[in-house]
């Protein structure tokens, strides 16, 4: 085993000139840049954004919620409708599925791979270009009367309901060029323009795990698009594919929306596997336990997030034979999504674990992720679904696996990569507060939707039954105190962006590529080219911590 | 570009990216060729002036694209898969309109299309060995003949569009044939007895009314269209006494029972007359016959959009032809235009006997 890196470490202080951030100034050197890091950093502030607005909804819903009538003065049962529609779909289009690939990845993938960029810059701006037109479609249909249907668009209600559906619709389907053009330019980033000794198997397991997403965005995203635009032509012009009264079949829409929308929670949430793969062995100081697995088990997860959609369907009519399939299946992917957790839990073992922020986020994410897992696999046994089909024990299911799972590994990866990318550290005290108040807020809000739904909540109802009362005010307080803790981590973050750049190259002991460039990274990524001797997680014990420079170095011979 | 860490120049050795081996097509310049600089911005690749300051060499920048655009084309295939699955979910649900609709459709025009597409892809594909050898001039001409073809492709979809209109064959609530079936050459061609049966019944079947009114069938099938059911042509005249209708009913029987099997079949597979001889009462539109027009125009509109996108992108690669920007060096775009443009071609290819030869 080689036991140094052949890259330099470029300089161990902190960059302060002529990095990617000030490298050009003014608003068109942002919003007209090729620059991966500049458009990640771009996606990273939009999706934010969109974070709140979603949220919002989020605490209104919460707020509704908080007595089983009416609560909110001026909010109709109508209006409640469109609040959980947008949320969704803002939670979905615009937050998750871009947040961890979109964001961080465009600002990370290239560096680990020790790339100069993407493969093809333009595109990738392009992709952000159509991502801001996507959210204009959506905030358009909030101001034309927000769409009613929820974020699945079912017909035969999405071609009835006088609500702007098609501005939503159309929104979520230029939304999805945009994730398809990010996919297809990671994917040609992967395969050609490793550097050097960089490997299939000396991949980064982020890398791995964007390259599986990016597979289910390339593959899967143009279903959903081709689905809405038949969802809006039917709409405008009465085609009759999906409108039961022109003859057309609305349980078809279903399966092409769940064809797209089951690999799509896949394309949400490998990627965070992907974070937690990169926070855990860094400060396990350990290398990854099982790095093959885990590699191989995104792919997996990938191939057979295709074959499960029907379990959306168990209560649509659709045959017992078909519903037996899909569950049997759906089980299968417990497989590989349990290998990468008894790897997280292994790389652990032994070593020696420092609890800083991004690590009390990947611990909060086995914690959460394991919950909303498991649920997932009561309500992949078709009589149990039969019971607890849309009531709020899917909600909580989902909301533990998107929100616990995909969201917790995204502040994960913000807090660990933010030195990197922005060149300041965080005030650590507080990042760990923040990630506390989440943890617990998020449990909060959650569990008792657990129990909500198992004694017969439906979901997406304006109201209900009195005794349901203590568990919704519970749920609802959970939320808020959530919402304190992402203010918390907004705070913590944005408010370093004040500082002078302090961050060194390295603040964590990390061994990918990413850490061996400055912070922030110079505009062409590395002073030097990396040529890559080792695997990604080797080398732990030749690095020292500097006191001096608040980062580490490697350990002088 | 004013980074100033990388003052060194870097061995060109360890860091160019090891030249793969010249694929079929032959691309000059190995990574050696040109002094990669850690700050790039272009200056480095001043030999190969198309190069990207990302690539370390023009091949690896036209296996990128080639990738890439393979990649976008698996992702275009998905895309129109989504109509064909529509297809064969209605196909398989109601094979008679699908069956009763091709008749409304011009097979001949459907075929001069698929002759026009598949030359054009010949000459896409000779543009791209135009390029490869930098005959400028061939390029040119081979360009301008592609987005000819693609002019003429869609010329002729406008005119059979603007049949269907006219006929009023047409989706949805929409769907207001001027023609019954039993009325059009393209049946009356190829089934003249069924066609010549259809009329007596029709005669009998409409006896008494002043004159079919298309219109106001349709009327009526729109504001029925709430209660799913058959949507027939006109059923006996309400104002007809049950006697009367009793009695055509007993005329239009006796004339099915002695007609042949080879008579009946295609009024039959049409959905024009039902399965069981014995419960025609007259004939009748197969029901949701408009799905088949809605699948039709979706799918044809939304190929036609990519023929138009296709005439784009070879205008564009036109003006760039014309200024000489390609050779061996750099024909990675009309590659990759015509690639995109086969599979234009090759969705025609499914959607013409899928929609046009049916039986």
């Amino acid at each position: 085993m080689a036991t140094t890196t052949t890259t330099d470490f470029v300089s161990p202080e902190p960059s302060t000139t002529d990095n990617y951030l000030n490298n050009e100034k003014g608003l068109l050197s942002w919003l007209l840049t090729l620059d991966h890091k500049r458009i990640g950093v771009m996606y990273l502030f939009s999706v934010l954004a969109s974070f709140a607005l979603g949220g919002t909804f989020a605490l209104l819903i919460r707020a509704e919620l908080w007595t089983p009538g009416p609560t909110l003065p001026g909010v109709t049962a109508d209006m409640y409708n469109q609040f959980f529609t947008l949320h969704g779909a803002i939670m979905v289009f615009l937050v998750i599925i871009p947040g961890i690939p979109a964001a961080l990845g465009n600002i990370i993938l290239p560096l680990q791979l020790g790339a100069k960029d993407v493969a093809f810059p333009r595109l990738n701006l392009m992709s952000y270009h159509v991502w801001i037109l996507g959210a204009c479609f959506m905030l358009l249909s909030l101001v034309l009367g927000a769409a009613d249907t929820g974020w699945t668009f079912y017909t035969p209600y999405s071609t009835m309901t006088e609500t702007a559906v098609i501005p939503a619709a159309f929104g979520a389907f230029v939304l999805g060029f945009s994730s398809i053009f990010t996919g297809l330019n990671f994917i040609v980033t992967i395969h050609k323009l490793r550097p050097k000794g960089m490997t299939w198997f000396r991949m980064p397991l982020f890398v791995w795990a964007l390259y599986s997403t990016a597979l289910i965005q390339v593959l899967a995203t143009p279903v959903i698009a081709i689905t809405l635009l038949m969802l809006i032509v039917e709409r405008t012009f009465g085609i009759g594919i999906f409108d039961p009264a022109l003859g057309g079949d609305p349980v078809l829409f279903e399966h092409f929306f769940w064809f797209y929308s089951h690999p799509a929670v896949y394309i949400m949430i490998v990627p965070a596997f992907g974070v937690i793969s990169e926070i855990i062995p860094v400060f396990s100081r350990k290398p990854i336990f099982g790095y093959k697995f885990i590699a191989l088990s995104s792919v997996a997860i990938a191939i057979l997030g295709f074959l499960v959609w029907g379990h959306h369907m168990f209560t649509s009519g659709q045959s017992v034979l078909a519903g037996t399939i899909f569950s049997a299946i759906t089980f299968l992917i417990a497989i590989p999504t349990a290998i990468k957790t008894f790897n997280w839990i292994s790389t652990m073992y032994k070593g020696r674990i420092h609890l800083e922020t991004p690590m009390l986020y990947a611990l909060a994410f086995l914690w959460v992720f394991t919950i909303g897992g498991v649920t997932g696999m009561f309500l992949a046994v078709m009589s149990v679904d039969v019971h607890l089909h849309d009531t709020y024990f899917v909600v909580a299911h989902f909301h533990y696996v998107m929100m616990g799972g995909s969201i917790t590994a995204f502040l994960g990866g913000l807090h660990y990569w933010w030195p990197k990318a922005f060149g300041r550290m965080y005030n650590e005290q507080l990042g760990r507060l923040s990630a506390l108040v989440v943890f617990v807020g998020l449990n909060l809000t959650f569990f008792p939707q657990f129990i909500l739904g198992s004694r017969g909540m439906p979901r997406r109802y304006y109201n209900y039954l009195e005794e349901f009362e203590g568990l919704h005010q519970l749920s609802t307080v959970g939320a808020f105190l959530l919402g304190i803790g992402f203010l918390l981590t907004a705070y913590g973050l944005l408010s370093s962006l004040r500082k002078k750049f302090d961050a060194p190259a390295n603040p964590w002991g990390a061994t990918t590529l990413e850490w061996q460039t400055a912070s922030p990274p110079p505009y062409y990524n590395f002073a030097t080219p990396p040529e890559v001797t080792q695997g990604p997680y080797d080398g732990y014990e030749n690095l020292e911590y500097d006191e001096k420079i608040r980062g580490y170095v490697p350990t002088k011979a | 570009m004013t980074d100033t860490t990388s003052e060194t120049q870097s061995n060109a050795e360890t860091n160019g990216h090891s030249a793969p081996p010249p694929g079929e097509h032959e691309l000059h310049g190995k990574a050696e060729a040109h002094a990669a600089n850690g700050n790039g911005g272009g200056h480095g690749h001043s030999q190969y002036p198309h190069l990207a300051h990302h690539f370390d060499s023009p091949q690896q920048q036209f296996d990128a694209g080639k990738l890439g655009i393979w990649l976008f084309l698996v992702q275009e295939v998905l895309f129109f898969a989504g109509l064909f699955c529509a297809y064969t979910v209605y196909r398989a649900q109601h094979p008679e309109i699908f069956v009763y609709a091709h008749y409304h459709l011009d097979t001949t025009m459907g075929a001069v299309n698929t002759c026009v597409l598949l030359v054009s892809s010949l000459t896409a594909a000779w543009a791209v060995r135009n390029a490869q050898l930098g005959e400028k001039n061939k390029l040119v001409i081979n360009i301008s003949i592609t987005i000819l073809c693609a002019f003429v492709f869609l010329g002729v979809k406008y005119k059979e569009y603007a049949h269907k209109v006219h006929e009023g064959t047409l989706w949805g609530h929409h769907f207001n044939p001027q023609h019954e079936l039993w009325e059009l050459d393209t049946f009356k061609s190829k089934h003249p007895e069924s066609a010549k049966l259809a009329e007596k019944i029709a005669a009998i079947q409409f006896e008494g009314q002043a004159k079919r009114n298309p219109h106001g069938e349709h009327q009526g099938s729109g504001a029925e269209a709430n209660a799913p059911g058959p949507t027939t042509p006109s059923l006996p005249g309400a104002t007809a006494g049950a006697a009367d209708s009793d009695t055509k009913v007993r005329r239009i029987q006796s004339l099915l029972l002695q007609a042949s099997d080879e008579t009946l079949h295609p009024l039959v597979a049409a959905g024009i007359i039902k399965h069981n001889i014995q419960a025609t009462t007259g004939l009748e539109r197969p029901a949701t016959a408009h799905i088949f027009f809605g699948i039709y125009f979706f799918m044809t509109g939304l190929h036609g959009i990519h023929v138009i996108a296709g005439i784009i992108v070879w205008i564009w690669m036109l003006l760039k032809a014309q200024r000489g920007q390609f050779g061996p060096n750099y024909f990675g775009p009309i590659d990759y235009a015509a690639l995109y443009w086969h599979l234009v071609d090759l969705v025609w290819i499914y959607l013409f006997p899928l929609l046009y030869l049916i039986h």
